[in-house]
């Protein structure tokens, strides 16, 4: 995998074949493994090794980016060519910056990320992730099951370097399982991740998908309408995940968020904080963005409250000069911004649910439900109104019908069309957050919630 | 490049591979954009590197590199059988491919202009053209465009002897215009949504769609929307535009006859499928009117999945799937053809790129136009009460492929076969198999596109591919209309 040095080799080779005024380039990659199984067999079993070189030069004004994998001096040469012609031939942009300086903006301190790179984890083997697979179908063959899902490893650097003398490094490494047990009629799921391999216990997730898949055999049919619904973490990331998009500046600036004419209103419930902080013990990924720029912890939401969005640096100066400056609340450099050049601008891909005083276990929110649905995991979630972010969607593989403090039965899976605002109005309890991982959004921090008035329109046929 | 394939195969089989592949890829894009007036986005990118997928001891082993040098090559290829070898730990049964004749052959995309020479500074000069007509209506607070150009090409080499060199070509355009007022934010697309229309075609792409032409409509409409009257909620007949039918057949077609989701192998990540193998020429799918076809080959189109050869060497075909109704195929690949009896595979393993193991995809799959000549106007002239549907908003179906839910950007009061009042954020949502068997009219050749799809998803690692989707508009009975915003 690329190092430090050979990354600043190849940084200096390309500023040589330069004649920009400005020269960025990033860098990404390393080695991963996916072992994957269905049929309580491993049917496709992979390893990748890459390493892109994205290069972005400014001539006058005016930017563009070229990216290769080719890290020869002849390849190299040609991607800073490709950039310079893509740039040269567009009008100068009175918005865009010159590229930040070693100092970066607003930079926290580096000291307080914990260590995401852990060699054990770097070393896992095929035959160590073929093992894992084992106990999980064990478990599967145990039950009368049948299991798929993946078991997967990887090390990865990014580095992002400027002709100004920003330079900035990280390496992390990841490990996660996810697992569906498949009965005749029903199916339970569970998926985790971790930079350490340690923290990952396959018999255990296992063992509760297997639950979930037989707890909802034969699973009936229940009308649609409104329920209080208990969504377990991933459930929640699944759906809330949709609207962190909007918490961008550029997404206020371009009229495309629904926090439109909202920051500083009240939007959600009082219990509701959300932070976004890349050095929380429980998160994962690179502690600066797509400039160089130090992501910040900021807090989001404050006791429902819209307090905060995030800012790329080019989008928090045009935001200093519009009409939204004196409603938006604080307006400086965040850290979130995207590599540029791009039309999305910045987004807090760090999010950390604020803890509750009275934490709920998912238990006692069935315990405390007269009539209501669990929900394991959410499918195919769309946006129905950008607006008023309503959402639709399905429930899946562990949906459970509880009645007077009591799981009763599965239940066929729902359609929902839900507004996110009404839903984080609508929480009764949460349980404490933690690191959870879904398939329709990022993973966050997250905590299962007791949700009342969830609305579902249509039941499928399973 | 075939020295460089036979590194990787001559280790492969060093290690003990019964079979192996090398598939080395040399891809390469560009994505111009612009937003309210401004570049957006100018970007080039280029990757290269090889992939090699084994059997080893009975089960699959793939690894990929981006380092071309023999060394790395032969390591790659070693990894690979490695990895077979973990595999071939938790195995039921060895792997079986059924027979493909191995051959050797050139294929590349017929296109009348590269679209890597064309000049960069008049395609953004067009888009910022378009982008200024959008903005020119009164009202539109967002203007978005983008072109995007994909070359792909790619050397295969197996140890059956097959040697095939490919090159695709794929060029994407399209445009967007936001409206907000209140508490509304409203949007129209051009030609399609999320990016327009892609074919695998060259620049010639561009100039056949009257990119500017329509611009100031699609601007008009996104703010006459914000005006429009909410639509209704109930059951009514509708009528769909070409593209929304495109993606309709992709939620409820495409997906569920592949034949890896069927099978299970998706279980834990893009689902399973309700079309279980007692269903092939058994299942009533669609009305008489519903003929499709998963075609891969030249002369259907220049759809996203139009090519000379899948990723393990089969060439092109078109396989029926549903026939005056009937279901009666799968997509399927070498290692699943005999789980429906055939002895060969239907040729639709794909990957994104190099470093991605192929795996099931749609290629084009397409509902065959009416045989009787019926235009667009003349079904909404034969329709007394309904709602024509145009361009689409959102989609979501579920993991078995029975149950979706899609909203549309606009749609049309249809009364006495004359479109009356606009009507926003139409949705509509069903039961796939009930929804095909009402259907009972579809347009005649002259309304036919293939559409591009480029951003499907599936695989873990998840891998993005574009498939086409040949539709015409048609008309579906007693289908109900307005659930999304029911209670919300």
């Amino acid at each position: 995998m690329l190092n430090q040095n050979q990354a600043a080799d190849i940084f200096e080779r390309i500023k040589k074949h330069s004649t920009a005024d400005e020269v960025e380039v990033l860098f990404s990659g390393g080695k991963s493994a996916l072992t994957r199984f269905a049929n309580n067999i491993i049917h496709q079993n992979v390893a990748e090794e890459n390493c892109v070189v994205s290069v972005r030069t400014v001539y006058g004004g005016r930017t563009a980016r070229s990216t290769t994998n080719k890290l020869d001096d002849e390849s190299l040469k040609r991607v800073v060519q490709s950039s310079g012609r893509l740039a040269k031939v567009q009008q100068p942009d009175s918005d865009l910056l010159p590229v930040p300086d070693s100092c970066g903006v607003g930079a926290p301190a580096r000291e307080g990320l914990p260590t995401r790179h852990f060699a054990e984890t770097a070393a896992i083997t095929p035959q160590q992730r073929a093992e894992t697979v084992k106990k999980i179908v064990s478990t599967a063959d145990k039950h009368k099951l049948t299991t798929a899902g993946i078991v997967s490893t990887s090390e990865s650097v990014e580095a992002v370097f400027n002709s100004r003398g920003l330079h900035d490094w990280h390496t992390q490494t990841s490990s996660e399982i996810s697992i569906t047990m498949l009965a005749p009629d029903s199916s339970g799921w569970q998926k985790a991740n971790s930079p350490n391999v340690a923290n990952l216990d396959a018999t255990a997730l296992a063992e509760i998908a297997a639950r979930k898949a037989f707890e909802s055999a034969k699973p009936r049919e229940i009308p649609a309408g409104k329920y209080t619904v208990i969504l377990e973490p991933a459930a929640v990331l699944d759906i809330v995940g949709f609207m962190f998009f909007d918490f961008g500046g550029l997404a206020i600036l371009d009229q495309r968020s629904f926090l439109n004419n909202r920051v500083g209103t009240k939007l959600f419930g009082d219990n509701i904080n959300i932070w976004d902080d890349v050095a929380h013990p429980l998160q994962s990924g690179v502690p600066f963005d797509g400039e160089g720029v130090r992501r910040q912890k900021l807090q989001l939401v404050e006791n429902g409250v819209i307090k905060r969005l995030v800012y790329a640096r080019a989008t928090a100066e045009k935001m200093k000069r519009s009409e939204h400056k004196d409603k938006v609340g604080p307006i400086e450099p965040t850290g979130h911004g995207f590599p540029l050049p791009n039309e999305m601008g910045e987004a807090p891909m760090n999010i950390v649910f604020g803890e509750t005083p009275k934490p709920a276990s998912v238990d006692q929110m069935i315990a405390s439900t007269e009539r209501g649905v669990l929900i394991t995991r959410l499918w195919y979630i769309r946006e129905v109104d950008p607006y008023e972010k309503i959402l639709t969607g399905m429930t899946r593989d562990g949906t459970f019908y509880v009645e007077d403090g009591k799981i009763r039965h599965g239940v066929r899976n729902f359609r929902f069309n839900q507004s996110l605002i009404h839903m984080l109005s609508n929480v009764e309890a949460m349980g404490t957050p933690v690191r959870a991982s879904g398939e329709e959004s990022f993973d966050m921090v997250a905590p299962a919630m007791k949700v009342r008035d969830f609305n579902f329109t249509e039941v499928t046929k399973f | 490049m075939k020295d460089i394939a036979s590194w990787a195969l001559n280790i492969a089989a060093q290690r003990g591979a019964s079979y192996a592949d090398a598939r080395i890829a040399d891809d390469r894009s560009r994505a111009l954009s612009t937003k309210n007036g401004k570049v957006g986005g100018a970007s080039d990118s280029e990757s290269f590197g090889v992939g090699v997928r084994v059997i080893a001891d009975g089960a699959w082993g793939f690894a990929a590199s981006d380092d071309l040098g023999r060394a790395a090559v032969e390591a790659t290829a070693a990894r690979a059988v490695d990895i077979a070898k973990a595999s071939s730990r938790v195995k039921q049964r060895d792997i079986q491919l059924a027979p493909e004749k191995p051959v050797t052959a050139e294929w590349t995309t017929p296109i009348q202009i590269d679209p890597f020479t064309t000049s960069v500074e008049q395609n953004i000069d067009l888009l910022l053209k378009i982008d200024a007509e959008l903005r020119a209506v009164a009202g539109v607070t967002l203007a978005e465009t983008n072109m995007n150009f994909r070359r792909e090409e790619q050397w295969f080499v197996s140890s059956e002897d097959a040697n095939i060199h490919q090159t695709k070509y794929t060029t994407g355009v399209g445009y967007a215009a936001y409206a907000f007022a209140g508490s509304e934010i409203q949007k129209r697309s051009y030609p399609n949504s999320y990016g327009g229309q892609w074919q695998n075609k060259g620049y010639e792409l561009i100039g056949e769609l009257k990119l500017l032409e329509n611009a100031r409509r699609v601007g008009e409409e996104a703010v006459a929307l914000l005006k429009a009257e909410q639509c209704p909620e109930g059951v009514f007949n509708i009528i769909l535009d070409g593209s929304q039918l495109g993606l309709q057949i992709h939620e409820s077609v495409g997906h569920p006859i592949e034949l890896d989701r069927v099978l299970g192998m998706e279980a834990n990540f893009a689902g399973t499928s309700f079309l279980t193998l007692d269903k092939l020429r058994t299942l009533r799918y669609g009305s008489d009117l519903v003929n499709i076809v998963a075609d891969a080959r030249q002369e259907h189109g220049p759809g996203l999945g139009t090519f000379g050869f899948d990723e393990e060497g089969v060439p092109a075909q078109c396989t029926p799937i549903i026939t005056d109704g009937l279901f009666t195929g799968y997509l399927s690949s070498r290692e699943t053809a005999h789980n429906i009896g055939m002895n060969r595979s239907g040729g639709t393993l794909r990957a994104e790129c190099w470093n991605r193991l192929p795996i099931i995809r749609m290629t084009n799959i397409s509902i065959l136009p009416g045989d009787k000549p019926l235009s667009r106007e003349q079904l909404i002239a034969d329709t007394s009460d309904g709602i024509y549907l145009e361009t689409n908003k959102s989609w979501s179906i579920d993991d078995k492929r029975y149950n979706f839910q899609f909203s549309c950007e606009m749609g049309w009061e249809i009364k006495n076969g004359k479109r009356t009042r606009m009507l926003k954020n139409p949705s509509y949502s069903g039961i796939t198999t009930e929804f095909w068997n009402s259907m009972d009219a579809i347009c005649s050749r002259d309304e036919w596109i293939v559409w591009g799809t480029p951003h499907c998803g599936k695989g873990q690692p998840q891998q993005v591919m574009g498939t086409g989707h040949g539709a015409a508009p048609a008309r579906f009975r007693n289908i109900k209309v307005g659930s999304a915003y029911k209670g919300t």
